[in-house]
């Protein structure tokens, strides 16, 4: 049964900022936690995400950022899953946000974003409850 | 036995009566325990319930601690310090364009800041102009954006350049931007023999901790001691680096590490330049350091005196420095964005009140207080009066500036700076061990220790075992704060003024200063190939930051994130 395989995780840092101690935070904890996990190293852009997220046929993508840029990287992040009919790869983002752009990754598709000062056990606990292997709706 | 701070006879006694106080402690635990099992620093280093001479009874107080302003410069590197003059007063500013930081630098200055910080942006820390497609939605957001000697000149309008000193927080690009601000001041009228100030320059730290990468690590020295040897010669007021801990302990690094990995990036630059043939007594002196300031308070002051300690026995030591002023460091200190929280903002000023203190009991020579709001955004104008406020009142009203270093003699504040310096040096040796900082950066090793005490720390909040108020202890929601917004349109509008920059300038002119420069860059390290000189005419000529950043590129090759953890 599908759902029996590992979970596939991409940490992605999409944009030029080098905060990267949350990113391998949660690599490590993701890793522990007993998903198999690939880290794309800091100055991803878009293009770099969503073609190693295919590569590599992950089920969900975490993306970290800390500059201000997000409102840029995530929408064109989603508009190439889209193009490459990857939609269904669950996005979410960690990071610092200012509160009024939080609805509107929503609305673009990104189904979570966690704030500073998230527990990692509350990150890890939402992604077993929301994200299933790839296509095992369909094998089940 | 006549150097040792306490005669036998003091000892045995004390022996005796610590042994007396113990069984007394122990009894009164049996009625009230203690409150935690096991008591640590924030970067996990046990500390004892009560420290006593006993701690001390092998020092000697004129090799280990001497006096302020003399080797080995445990108490401070000026014989006078806060009592002559105050630490520089020191923000670290930047956002959206020249226009926008040049306002908030005649901000601070007018309310008595002493000292100029810039913060640029990313595409600038990258080596990008704003027009990159790489840059795209980063303008002017965590920092001032800055492509051209344009942008420098609109940067620093109406400062004296010759009064202030300026820091500058840029490093793969160092060179470049410190060509612009040279070559601007000079454009205003004023002699670079006068200009001080600070590159941060470190390229080592960034493929530690702060990850602005650009350039491999070998040729990223290579500029490194192009901008030391230029400075030394044409440029003598300035820091042409500050060897940082700051982003290494943001990153999550403990103390220890920090101060060791930080060392040892500076035993590296002073082995590079005199492998250029520059004499140590004739550069060290214009080497300064940057220390984080976290939250546990004895923790950092003992971190900042055993570094000066470290440091002068080094430069004394392993380089034969002669001068003195070779051996002595002097350091900036900035307080810990990362101990701050989202939740409940206004905490952030009690936290960094705290960590403002312990840098001025640990003898900085300047200082950036952090923002409440910093964990949101670059700072409003309200936050980052209060911060400035900060350090006003620690300089005037608590008293604190008025002694120098007066936790010397503490039994545990020496215990705890002996400490540091022993764990340190273990760090050092090893990475000795390894060949060399080049070595163990490309073994991933000051990185992966980093990545081990952050992942430490971060399962220590989850257990409970280290205390963040707000966050696992007395949780609260993260409000809706006030806060600094960055205009997207800023973006276009710089994108146009660099390409009409670009437009006016004299092609020909300019080909033939890229021309030079890439002559040198592509010669062997020496003064006649020192990119300085041509930088500077590069960047009169008109050329951008990415332009030149594209050369090096060219040159010397990318080096990009290994994305281990």
């Amino acid at each position: 049964m599908g759902s029996d395989r590992k979970l596939r995780v991409l940490i992605a840092k999409p944009g030029l900022d080098g905060h990267d101690r949350g990113a391998r935070v949660i690599a490590r904890a993701f890793r522990d936690a007993g998903f198999e996990v690939i880290y794309t190293g800091c100055h991803q852009t878009p293009e770099q995400i969503v073609s190693t997220a295919l590569q590599e046929d992950v089920d969900l993508i975490g993306l970290s950022i800390l500059s201000g840029a997000h409102m840029y990287s995530f929408p064109r992040i989603m508009e190439l899953l889209k193009e490459h009919n990857a939609e269904d790869i669950v996005v979410i983002g960690g990071g610092i946000f200012p509160t009024e752009d939080i609805p509107k990754l929503k609305e673009i598709g990104i189904k979570e974003i966690f704030e500073p000062g998230t527990l990692l056990e509350d990150i890890i606990q939402w992604v077993k409850t929301n994200v299933k292997p790839r296509g095992a709706a369909e094998a089940a | 036995m006549g150097k040792k701070m306490f005669s036998e006879s003091a000892l045995e006694r004390m022996e005796k009566e610590y042994k007396e106080w113990l069984e007394v402690y122990k009894k009164a635990l049996q009625r009230i325990p203690e409150r935690l099992e096991r008591f640590s620093t924030v970067s996990d280093m046990e500390v004892k319930a009560l420290y006593t001479p006993l701690d001390l009874k092998d020092k000697d107080y004129f090799e280990e601690i001497g006096f302020p302003g003399m080797y080995p410069f445990t108490r401070g590197v000026q014989p006078s310090m806060y009592r002559a003059r105050l630490w520089t007063m020191r923000m670290f500013a930047g956002l959206g364009t020249a226009e926008d930081t040049n306002k908030r630098f005649h901000y601070l200055v007018n309310h008595g800041e002493t000292g100029l910080s810039t913060a640029f942006d990313f595409p600038t820390l990258m080596g990008y102009d704003t027009d990159s497609p790489l840059a795209k939605g980063e303008c002017g957001k965590c920092g001032v954006a800055i492509d051209t000697i344009q942008d420098m000149e609109i940067l620093f309008k109406g400062l004296n350049l010759e009064e202030l000193t300026t820091s500058m927080t840029i490093n793969p690009p160092a060179s470049v931007i410190w060509a612009m601000y040279i070559a601007n001041a000079e454009n205003q009228g004023f002699d670079r023999k006068k200009l001080g100030g600070t590159i941060q320059n470190d390229c080592l730290k960034e493929f530690i901790a702060q990850k602005t990468l650009m350039l491999p690590p070998e040729p990223s020295l290579r500029l490194v001691v192009d901008t030391v040897e230029f400075g030394t010669y044409e440029v003598p007021r300035w820091n042409t680096i500050s060897i940082s801990g700051y982003h290494i302990r943001e990153a999550g690094a403990t103390a220890v590490q920090e101060l060791a990995f930080t060392i040892y990036d500076g035993i590296t630059y002073v082995e590079e330049c005199i492998k250029r043939g520059l004499d140590v007594d004739a550069f060290a002196g214009r080497l300064s350091f940057f220390w984080n300031s976290h939250i546990d308070f004895f923790e950092e002051i003992a971190k900042m005196r055993a570094s000066r300690r470290m440091w002068a026995r080094i430069m004394k030591e392993r380089f034969k420095a002669k001068k003195p002023r070779s051996m002595l460091m002097r350091f900036h200190t900035q307080t810990a964005g990362c101990s701050l929280t989202a939740q409940e903002p206004y905490n952030n000023i009690i936290r960094t009140t705290t960590e403002a203190l312990a840098a001025i009991l640990g003898g900085t020579q300047s200082l950036h207080t952090n923002s409440l709001d910093e964990v949101y955004m670059i700072p409003s104008e309200e936050a980052v009066t209060i911060a400035l406020r900060t350090q006003q009142i620690l300089a005037d009203e608590v008293g604190v500036a008025n002694i120098i270093d007066p936790l010397a003699g503490s039994y545990f504040v020496e215990a705890l700076t002996d400490k540091m310096e022993e764990e340190a040096m273990a760090y050092i040796k090893k990475l000795d061990e390894l060949g060399g900082m080049i070595e163990a950066i490309e073994k991933d090793y000051p990185q992966m220790e980093i990545a081990d005490s952050a992942y430490k720390f971060q399962q220590q909040v989850e257990k409970g075992e280290k205390i963040i108020i707000g966050i696992n202890k007395f949780p609260s929601p993260k409000p809706d704060l006030e806060i600094l917004k960055i205009d997207p349109e800023i973006e276009k509008r710089q994108i146009e003024r660099t390409q009409r920059f670009k437009e006016k300038r004299d092609k020909v002119k300019l080909q033939k200063c890229m021309d030079e420069l890439r002559r040198r860059c592509e010669g062997p390290p020496c003064w006649e190939n020192n990119v300085m000189p041509a930088l500077i005419d590069a960047v009169k000529a008109g050329a951008t930051e990415q332009e030149i950043c594209d050369l090096y590129r060219d040159v010397f090759g990318i080096y990009t994130d290994p994305g281990t953890f």
